[in-house]
């Protein structure tokens, strides 16, 4: 019983944070049919603004939200200035673009900052934990649920009321009909990274929240984790990143659970192996796009 | 209202429109004929602002739009209505319907606008909140027509709306375009089904790889060239009573 409820809460917080980082991702690309392999460095981003309020006197919630927003405004910075110039050019382009946006953020912080780990201040609350039915509970990873299922329900209410909401919808499906009805593609492409910077913001405060630390590489894996939840959950849908997300949670848990002790440490093969065995069955992911 | 002049456009490498000259007067309502990959779609592309031409100039009531982004064309007052419908799927019918309202941002507009498309499409305000993509084809093409009108367009371009529709859909939809026009709406329409076409015209012009091959009222085309042999290229040599799409 509290075997599967540890494995239960294991499962929502750690996906409920992959399904935020694959939104993230999902929503540039169904748009621009972008990877943009530049977004786990917007996670980055987040935790060096974190780490530079260090000691300043804000309280940790204001620095939070300003650490979220250097997220937000670093990703619609880097369309502006390196995607856009060369979005009628190509999709190649535009990809090894986000390489280059990647690779010079992180240089940025290797030349700034430092290689090594920085410390992340994070609130006393995330270290905390109390019993529940005979389960321990960090407070962290309650936290890192409740807010991303309540960004979940806004993302859904804001997508399915709002014109502006309805007309991102329809360029991720169909760009040039969604430009014919009037919609301004610079407003929907900046509002998606926008939106994508904010998800990889509060991603990192929670993401970075494990170890209290941030690097100039941490991007890679929440990268590789959005990508491949995205592909799992089929790369049209916004649904599908979100089942993608969870998904691929409820695999790496289940490996890290069942999998005997000397094989754990292959347990990013395992995951990828089912990824693949997945993909052979239904290469179009587990949610269709129409 | 409308008028291409000497208008080339090219994808990638290969030049689709070699110097097409069409005119488009207020209220009227023109076919552009002909057969696969002779240039009409292309054509209203270059129009809708999808595909820039490569040399001549687009002009809608007196400005050259030519090279002009699609959000900005459809403010000029163009809506299109593209091969396939492309409608949005995932999307309900009224979010569909609202999403071709986006350039006026009035609600009382849109309302009063909703209601009229319910007199002119009676099936969609039974399907409102309905997925788009759970629609027939025929119903599917009524709401891309409509999406299209909530815009307030001053000239209308429908590519292939009876593409893919029963026999007597196909019917249905002429139909509704020649009501339409009645009604007093600037139309320009790709069409494949030159019987219809010519039936509901006022005139149409015959492309050919990428030209106009030759233009005038149904009854001069008619008397003139022999429409479905010549340039649709279809099989039959000895043609049938009256002119015939298929």
């Amino acid at each position: 019983m509290t075997e599967s409820a540890y494995f239960v809460m294991d499962v929502l917080s750690l996906g409920s944070l992959y399904a935020l980082m694959a939104l993230g991702l999902v929503l540039v690309y169904g748009i621009l049919r972008l990877v943009n392999f530049a977004y786990g460095e917007l996670i980055m981003v987040a935790g060096y603004s974190l780490y530079l309020m260090d000691g300043s006197p804000l309280p940790w919630i204001i620095m939070a939200i300003l650490a979220i927003l250097a997220a937000v405004a670093t990703s619609v910075l880097t369309e502006r200035i390196a995607f856009r110039p060369v979005r009628e050019k190509s999709l190649t382009a535009m990809l090894i673009t986000s390489f280059a946006v990647s690779t010079l953020l992180q240089n940025a912080a290797l030349l700034f900052i430092s290689p090594r780990s920085r410390v992340v201040p994070l609130p006393d609350i995330f270290t905390h934990n109390f019993m529940l039915g005979g389960v321990l509970i960090q407070v962290r990873d309650l936290l890192g649920i409740v807010v991303s299922i309540a960004m979940l329900i806004i993302f859904t209410l804001l997508l399915n009321r709002t014109v502006l909401g309805i007309a991102l919808r329809a360029a991720a499906d169909n760009f040039r009909m969604t430009r014919m009805l009037g919609v301004p593609a610079n407003l929907v492409i900046s509002v998606a990274f926008a939106i994508s910077g904010l998800l990889a913001g509060v991603v990192a405060l929670f993401w970075l929240g494990r170890t209290a630390s941030v690097t100039p590489g941490i991007g890679l894996e929440p990268l590789i984790i959005a990508f491949v939840a995205t592909v799992l959950g089929g790369l049209q849908s916004l649904l599908g990143a979100v089942v993608g997300g969870y998904v691929l949670a409820l695999m790496t848990v289940g490996i890290n659970t069942f999998l005997s002790q000397d094989l754990v440490d292959y347990r990013q093969a395992f995951t990828f192996g089912l990824v693949i065995l997945i993909l052979l069955f239904r290469p179009e992911g587990l949610i269709r796009a129409k | 209202m409308l008028e291409l002049k000497e208008v080339y456009a090219q994808y990638g490498a290969v030049t689709i429109l070699r110097g097409i000259t069409v005119e488009v007067n207020e209220g009227e309502l023109v076919a552009l004929i002909g057969s696969n990959g002779a240039g009409k779609t292309t054509s209203l592309a270059t129009v809708a602002g999808i595909l820039r031409p490569s040399a001549g100039s687009v002009v809608f009531r007196g400005e050259n739009i030519a090279g002009l982004p699609p959000e900005t064309i459809v403010r000029k007052g163009i809506a299109m209505v593209p091969e396939d419908r492309e409608i949005f799927p995932a999307l309900t019918v009224e979010q569909n319907l609202r999403l071709g309202a986006f350039i006026l941002r009035d609600r009382e507009q849109y309302r009063h606008d909703l209601k009229e498309m319910f007199d002119l499409f009676p099936i969609l305000s039974e399907r409102l909140d309905q997925a788009a993509g759970t629609l027939s084809g025929g119903e599917q093409q009524q709401l891309a027509i409509a999406r299209a009108l909530m815009s307030h367009p001053k000239l209308l371009m429908l590519d292939e709306p009876s593409l893919g529709l029963a026999p007597r859909l196909v019917k249905q939809v002429f139909d509704l375009i020649q009501r339409l026009h009645r009604e007093g709406m600037t139309i320009l329409m790709v069409e494949q089904n030159v019987a219809q076409s010519l039936r509901i015209a006022d005139r149409a012009y015959v492309i050919r790889t990428g030209q106009v091959e030759a233009s005038g009222t149904p009854e001069e085309l008619r008397r003139h060239v022999d429409v479905e042999t010549a340039y649709l290229g279809a099989t039959r040599s000895g043609r049938q009573s009256g002119i015939n799409g298929k």
